[in-house]
Order: C-alpha cells, then sequence, then structure tokens
C-alpha cells in the first residue's frame, strides 16, 4: 500500500464578508484508498491538534447520493473523475507530490456561508416554485391504473436521479441552472402523472430561477461533463420546448 | 411512569379502520389555530409535514441539512414493500404482516405491524401519483423483485436508487406546501432539546447552524422523525451526520426509550479499508438475488478467488439453509459470515470478508441483464475497491445499518410525554428484534403519511393545549441548558479530538455490543464505556466558537450523547438473556449457532426511563409485555 504527500491550497472565508484567501497546507501519508474527504478529515484532525480552525465543507451520505458534496477541485466541479461525486473520489486518482486546489462551487446565487460551504437554498426555491405533482396524501388512485411505458419511465427516472448538489452551477461559465431545474421539469414533465400541471409548472420553475439570480444557458454543456449523475443536456431542451409551448 | 400501549380492540384486521372511525377530529377552522413542529425531513418527517400541512395545520419543519431532499432516507437502495399481490404469487396484507412479525422475531405488537402491512399499498399508490419513476414491465405496469425474509415478489424499486425517489417524491409534497405558505421551513438547524410545559411536550431548542445562534420554538405537538442511531458505533453506513441528540433530549426530558439494544448489521457492506474510514458503504440486499455467498473451505486460502474450484467453495447460506438459500434475513446472514471468518475462513487482506459472487448469474443471464439490474451497485463497488465485480466476486462484511430500537410509543405513535409523536426509524415500533429489508422504507411513510396524520388530531381534539409564549420558564430553562452544555465543551480544550473519542467508543460497541454479545464483553463494555465518557469531559478538544457555523462543535454534541446512549444499549443487551433476531447472546445459541429466543421470559418491549448520569448512567426499566394473539410463537427457521 503506497502512500503520498499532497500539497494543499484551500480557500478560507471566515463568513460572507470576509473576502477570502488561499490557504497552502501539506500533508503527509495520504493513503491511496482514502476517499478524498477522508484525506480532508485527517487534515482537520491535524489543524485541529495544531489549534487552528478545521476546513470546513459539506457532506452527509458519502456515498454519492445526498448532494451535500460539492467542492471544486482544480478548477473543475466533483474534481477529476467522470460521474463520481467528490465522496467517492478516492486518492488514487493523484500522485505522490501534487498539489491540489480545493474551492466552494463559485455563482452569485451561492454565497460563501464559510470557507468551502455554500448556500443553495436557491434550489429549494426552485423546486418550491413547482416541482411537484400537487397530489394530496390519500387522494392517489391505484397504482396501476396509471400506466406508464417502460422507457418513459426510464427516461423520467433518468431526469429525477439529480442529487442536487450544484456542479453544473459550478461548472457553467454563466452560473445558470439549466441543468437541476430541467432535470426536474423533464422528469415531471414527461410522465403522465405530469400533464395537469405541465404548463404552470415550467413557467413557475423557470421565473424562480431567473429570480435567483442564475445566468442563461447558452450551451456550453459544461454542466453535464460535471454531473455526477450523468443527467443529459437534453433535459435542457425539453425545458426550453416546453417553456416556449407554455408561453404562446 | 405508565406505558400503555394503547391497542384498539377487536379483530387484528379491524382495529386500524375502527380506530380511525372512534378517535376525535379537530374541524378544518380548528386546524389553521394549531401549529405542529416536525423535526428531521426524511420519509418520515417530508410526509408528515407535507400531510399535516395539507390537511390545514401550521407546520414547521426542521433538518440539520441545508435541504430537506438530503435526509439519510435518500440512501436507502434496494426497494419499499407492499402487498399489493401483483405478481399473483399469494401475497396478502397478512402474509407481508406474517413475515415482516416473524422476521421481527416476535419482539413487535401485533397491531402495529398489520397496520403497516395495511397501510403498504396505499404508500405504491401516493408515491406513483406523485411521479416517483418506479421500474416497470414492458406493459407499462409496475413490476417488483424479491428481498430476504419472504418468498413473495413484494418489492417495488426505482432502480437501486428506491429511497431517493421516494423522499423525493416526499419532499417535493412538503415544498409544495412550503409554497401555499403552510410550512415555514428551517433547514440548517439542529433541535437540542424539548421543551416539556404541564408534562406535554410544547415547542423545541433548535440552533440555527449557520449563525450559531440558539433559538425558542413553540407548539401545540412535535413530531420528532429524527433517524436512527447507528452512528453510536461510529463505522455504520448511516450519514455522517445521522445522529441520536434530538431522541436523546427527548429521553432526557422523560420519553422511555425501547430495545436500544436492537441493531441491525447488514451483512452486505463493502469491507473497512483502513483507520482512516470514515464510513461504510452498503450494497443493496437486492444483490442476493443474484449473487452466492460463499468462503474458501480452507482456512487461510489466499488464492485469488477465480482460482478456487468449485469444490473448495463453502456456499454456508445455500448449505445452511436450502429454503431460503442466500435470502436468509439479515440478521442471519450477518452472524454467518461472522461464525465464517472467526474460523478462519475469511477473505482479503483482513480477513475480515467474505465473496459475494455474480459468476454463475452471468453465465445465466448474461453481463447485460446483471447490468441492467445491479449496474449503479457494481460501479458503486468498483468506485471504492478498485475492483471489477463482473469479473472479480466482490468482497463483502456485515456492518452496522439500522437501528430498530428508538423512542417508545404507543400505537397512536405517540410517546409517554403527551405532544410528543415519533414517527420511522426515531421510534420503536414495527420491527422486532431485526427488521426485513425494503421495510423501512414502507414504515417511514406509513408513519408520516398515513398514522401521524390522523392520530395527531385526536391528540389536539381530546387535549386542551393553552397558548404559550416562549418567554416561559420551561422555554429559558431549555435553551440555557442547550447553550449551556456547548460551553461546557468548547471549554474542556484538552488533547485528544472528538473523532479519536468517538472512534474509540465505536470499537468498545462493534467488539462488545455488535453482532454477538455475552455477558461478560456487555460488563466490561458498560465499565470501558463509563470510563471514555469521564475521560472525554475532561480531555476532549473542540476548536472554534459557538456562535458561527462549526461543524466539529455539533459532532461534539452528538458524541455526548451517544457516550450515554452506548451504555443504556449495552445494559439493554445485559437484561435481555436470550437470543432474538440481531441480539445474538453468545450464552443462547445452540450447537449450531442458531438463535435462542426466550418467550417466557422476555416476550417484552424494555422501556428505559432515564434518571441521570452521575459517573454511570442512572436508568430504570419498565416491561411492556407483548400479547400475541393472532400469530403462533414459533422458533424461527429459514432452512
Amino acid at each position: 500500500m503506497s502512500t503520498m504527500t499532497i500539497n494543499l491550497k484551500i480557500w478560507r472565508q471566515k463568513n460572507s464578508n470576509d473576502p477570502g484567501h488561499f490557504e497552502d497546507y501539506k500533508l503527509d501519508d495520504v493513503n491511496e484508498h482514502m476517499s478524498f474527504l477522508e484525506m480532508l478529515d485527517v487534515l482537520n484532525e491535524n489543524l485541529i491538534k495544531e489549534g487552528t480552525d478545521p476546513v470546513e465543507f459539506d457532506y452527509d451520505c458519502r456515498e454519492g447520493i445526498c448532494g451535500s458534496c460539492n467542492l471544486v477541485i482544480n478548477g473543475r466541479a466533483h474534481g477529476p473523475k467522470h460521474m463520481t461525486a467528490v465522496c467517492q473520489l478516492h486518492m488514487r486518482e493523484y500522485n505522490n507530490g501534487d498539489t491540489i486546489v480545493i474551492e466552494p462551487p463559485r455563482a452569485a446565487a451561492f454565497p460563501v456561508i464559510k470557507d468551502l460551504v455554500v448556500d443553495r437554498s436557491a434550489f429549494d426555491r426552485i423546486i418550491e416554485a413547482g416541482g411537484y405533482v400537487s397530489v394530496k396524501t390519500g387522494a392517489a388512485p391505484e397504482a396501476n391504473l396509471i400506466p406508464v411505458p417502460q422507457d418513459t419511465s426510464n427516461i423520467a427516472f433518468d431526469y429525477a436521479t439529480c442529487i442536487g448538489c450544484g456542479a453544473c452551477v459550478a461548472a457553467c461559465p454563466n452560473s445558470s441552472a439549466s441543468l437541476f431545474t430541467g432535470a426536474k421539469i423533464a422528469h415531471l414533465n414527461s410522465l403522465p402523472q405530469g400533464q395537469p400541471e405541465r404548463d404552470k409548472r415550467t413557467i413557475a420553475m423557470v421565473n424562480q430561477m431567473e429570480k435567483e439570480g442564475f445566468g442563461d444557458c447558452s450551451n456550453f454543456a459544461e454542466c453535464e461533463a460535471v454531473c455526477p449523475v450523468g443527467i443529459s443536456i437534453a433535459s435542457i431542451a425539453e425545458m426550453r420546448k416546453d417553456y416556449v409551448k407554455a408561453i404562446f | 411512569m405508565k406505558l400503555d400501549p394503547k391497542i384498539p380492540s377487536g379483530p387484528l384486521e379491524e382495529k386500524w379502520n375502527r380506530h380511525k372511525n372512534e378517535i376525535n377530529l379537530v374541524s378544518p377552522n380548528n386546524k389553521r389555530k394549531h401549529h405542529i413542529i416536525v423535526v428531521g425531513t426524511g420519509l418520515a418527517g417530508a410526509s408528515a409535514a407535507a400531510s399535516l400541512a395539507e390537511l390545514g395545520y401550521n407546520v414547521s419543519a426542521f433538518c440539520i441539512q441545508d435541504s430537506g431532499r438530503r435526509a439519510h432516507s435518500i440512501a436507502a437502495q434496494g426497494g419499499i414493500n407492499a402487498a399489493k399481490n401483483y405478481q399473483n404469487d399469494g401475497d396478502s396484507v397478512w402474509r407481508l404482516f406474517y413475515d415482516t412479525i416473524k422476521g421481527g422475531d416476535y419482539r413487535s405488537r401485533e397491531a402495529n405491524v398489520y397496520r403497516l402491512a395495511e397501510n403498504s399499498n396505499n404508500i405504491i399508490d401516493q408515491a406513483v401519483a406523485q411521479g416517483v419513476p418506479f421500474g416497470r414491465e414492458y406493459g407499462g405496469l409496475l413490476d417488483n423483485r424479491s428481498f430476504g425474509g419472504a418468498q413473495v415478489s413484494r418489492t417495488f424499486y426505482s432502480r437501486g436508487q428506491t429511497g431517493q425517489q421516494l423522499l423525493l417524491g416526499a419532499y417535493q409534497a412538503m415544498m409544495k406546501e412550503v409554497h401555499s405558505g403552510k410550512i415555514k421551513y428551517f433547514p440548517r438547524h439542529e433541535m437540542l432539546d424539548l421543551v416539556v410545559v404541564d408534562g406535554k411536550a410544547r415547542g423545541i431548542i433548535s440552533r440555527d447552524l449557520v449563525s450559531g445562534e440558539v433559538m425558542k420554538f413553540q407548539a401545540d405537538a412535535v413530531v420528532l422523525c429524527t433517524g436512527g442511531y447507528g452512528n453510536v458505533f461510529y463505522l455504520s453506513t448511516n450519514a455522517k451526520n445521522s445522529n441520536v441528540t434530538a431522541a436523546w433530549r427527548c429521553h432526557k426530558r422523560g420519553a422511555a426509550f425501547a430495545n436500544p439494544c436492537f441493531v441491525q448489521i447488514h451483512p452486505t457492506c463493502i469491507p473497512v479499508s483502513g483507520d482512516y474510514q470514515s464510513k461504510l458503504t452498503l450494497m443493496s440486499e437486492s444483490l442476493r438475488n443474484d449473487g452466492r455467498v460463499w468462503v474458501p473451505k480452507k482456512k487461510g486460502d489466499k488464492r485469488p478467488p477465480n482460482e478456487i474450484p468449485e469444490d473448495e467453495r463453502y456456499y454456508y447460506l445455500e448449505e445452511r439453509y436450502p429454503s431460503f438459500g442466500n435470502l436468509v434475513p439479515r440478521d442471519v446472514a450477518s452472524r454467518n459470515a461472522k461464525m465464517v471468518t472467526d474460523d478462519g475462513m475469511g477473505v482479503g487482506s483482513s480477513g475480515l470478508a467474505v465473496y459475494l459472487d455474480f459468476r454463475d448469474a452471468i453465465k445465466r443471464d448474461g453481463e447485460d441483464v446483471i447490468r441492467a439490474k445491479y449496474g449503479n451497485l457494481f460501479d458503486m463497488y468498483q468506485n471504492i475497491t478498485d475492483e471489477n465485480p463482473y469479473k472479480t466476486p466482490m468482497r463483502i462484511f456485515p456492518a452496522v445499518h439500522y437501528t430498530m430500537g428508538g423512542l417508545w410509543v404507543d400505537y397512536n405513535l405517540m410517546s409517554n410525554i403527551p405532544g410528543l409523536f415519533v414517527a420511522g426509524e426515531a421510534n420503536f415500533s414495527d420491527h422486532g428484534a431485526n427488521r426485513l429489508g425494503a421495510s423501512a422504507l414502507m414504515q417511514g411513510l406509513s408513519d408520516g403519511y398515513f398514522i401521524v396524520p390522523y392520530t395527531i388530531g385526536d391528540y389536539l381534539a381530546g387535549n386542551d393545549v393553552p397558548k404559550i409564549s416562549t418567554d416561559h420558564d420551561a422555554f429559558k430553562e431549555a435553551e440555557s441548558t442547550a447553550s449551556g452544555q456547548l460551553d461546557k465543551l468548547l471549554a474542556v480544550k484538552g488533547d485528544k479530538t472528538i473523532i479519536e473519542f468517538h472512534r474509540e467508543l465505536g470499537k468498545i460497541m462493534w467488539d462488545k455490543v455488535g453482532i454477538s454479545r455475552s455477558k461478560e464483553g456487555l460488563e466490561s463494555a458498560v465499565e470501558e464505556i463509563r470510563n471514555l465518557r469521564d475521560e472525554f469531559w475532561q480531555n476532549v478538544r473542540v476548536p472554534g466558537e459557538k456562535n458561527y457555523y462549526n461543524k466539529y462543535l455539533e459532532f461534539a454534541a452528538r458524541v455526548a450523547d451517544y457516550f450515554e446512549l452506548a451504555e443504556l444499549m449495552a445494559l439493554d443487551a445485559l437484561d435481555r438473556n436470550e437470543s432474538c433476531g440481531c441480539h445474538l447472546r453468545d450464552e443462547y445459541q445452540t450447537e449450531e449457532g442458531e438463535a435462542i429466543r426466550n418467550d417466557k421470559d422476555y416476550s417484552y418491549v424494555s422501556a428505559w426511563e432515564y434518571l441521570g448520569v452521575n459517573g454511570k448512567l442512572e436508568t430504570k426499566l419498565h416491561k411492556e409485555p407483548l400479547e400475541f394473539e393472532f400469530v403462533e410463537l414459533k422458533q424461527r427457521s429459514y432452512k
């Protein structure tokens, strides 16, 4: 089992008013089987023992599904590995002596709370605007009364699998939330259950996205490239098509 | 302390409907006068918050994550059970009930479990109507898969992400009510105490995790949906932020804690790779539908698995349990994995793993079929271990996964503190001594969508809940207790980190309060926990301050609670002189290692009352006898 020395350049910012700066750290004995976040845990243990404030970063499930973690590593959201959330990234992707730059996802709509932790509540507000089917508890018909072709269900799943991490926003030159918003619109609008509110939902969610200060989509497709679950930009096309149909 | 389970009388299949017909209702114009706090936004919390708001109550929903969508229900992979009988294989509400109560080794209440099975079908209807993309057949109708502990196919699934899709359905339903204004939403908030006024739950103390401010919130009822306490073991499949603090603080305010020693150890997890390990990752139990579990017959056989010939492989589950084979319940599979590795047949560098092999399934069905069923799980395994499970068998080992124990509740899901309801994994109610696969999602949603919304109305209509202000002394006292504890933690300024303490505590728990337990081991665990707890309060180093975002301060407060809970778990395991479900006492097993249950002396729910911590945990055991009118208690056999 080989160990490495890793040089880290990490964004430190006390709070949203602090301008923030990069701080350099050196970490020895990094094991190749460590996850990236475990490497940061070890750094934090060292910092705490030295009497320094540890680096704050968001995480929870550490199995790539909750969408809490969202670091930008060497300029790339979630780091170098395709379709992999940063909690599933392992140090075997790096070599002894590498320098790794770690930043928060940067966007006007994601203000920094502390260090690498940002406020992504704008995503909640986009869902709140219309990312649901308005069915009350108890009012649902027998499940098999709504047949859904297998292909349709698979397509809906592919959009519904979004973990809401915000990597798409971090990667987009316009800081657009189109992939996130498009994924939820395409999920619900593709299903029979989503039809009654199709137009209303699409307009409300797109308007909310704009209101939150996210930019528009210019088809760079950087979002799809970094998405840890591989959401396709076809979702953005679906969103635009449905938006145009809805407003006319 | 009085513990009345309030189980309705009458035939099993009529209890719930009759109860719903008889309980009090709150009229629509009165509902809007009530305020209900829901803590936690996983399956139970989000579904309860949405359903209560739809009924017209004013709801405040709290969660520790930055969004309700991130609660750990999201990580459930395999599926959700329901008694739809879409496969025409003879399933029914009765069979789902029977499998679940048997799977729990007869340590749960008949009436609760039957209601759970009854509600299961409504959950599927609700989720489909919300747009949850379940797996479907070519004809467009819903598909099912098989899961451990059952001989029918009743598990509904969304690839390997069923929890995610069900949670997003519930989260979206909740956000719909945030939009309507009926729910006030408080993400990045952690409940630190329950406020009890005149014997009733009347509010919570919560810390805004961004500003660090400790705040007071008043309500007419509180619904606790804060999940399980598996992280007491440090390493578990739980999310890093999952914790017992909200439930434990309720316990300290008088809520009984039931069956704390009932912890599910899941058989199919990725083995530990090193000391830096921060969590364990589960591979869905559904893999056992097609994967075959084996170890080399020869002890210490270090050959690569594919070089070990067929006749030198020990397919121990298939051989020992011919009728269920690889699909035995989780407790049985975990215990057997421990037995073969204890016997020196374990694999991998640590020897603490067994193989889960897809070779034969790939030969039978082709790699494409296996990829379609389990692709994301195989990818996850390869990503973590750097090994290709299509070519080499997976290495798996048991890990702490779910806690059947939790706060004691009656049939209405109300704790012994009036006005404090507990739903989902946080309560103890439905899984007895072992939870079957695909039952956790079912229980969380049954509690949240279809039970609490009714029973809370009964409580509010039948009880006087006068308006009170958060200036009341009880709020001030709870606020200063919560704040004071944070100050105390920060003031220690010792030498050892929180994680070092937590890891040590976890090791004691895994070694002595884990897969198998003995009187001797448990007694020494109690001593070790007490000593380590004393050391924690003298020597822990908590960085930073309390008036800003400080995740390590959050952890410190949670670990402080684990130190108390851990002792209670060991005491509960010591009290239970039998083996049942997940709880295996070395002294009570057959020569083949099968559990020996003692129904005569231990057919009860252990409900513990907190009396204080003074060097040791002062606690008092109350027993709720379990009565079985409708099923015959049998020794569980999966042979």
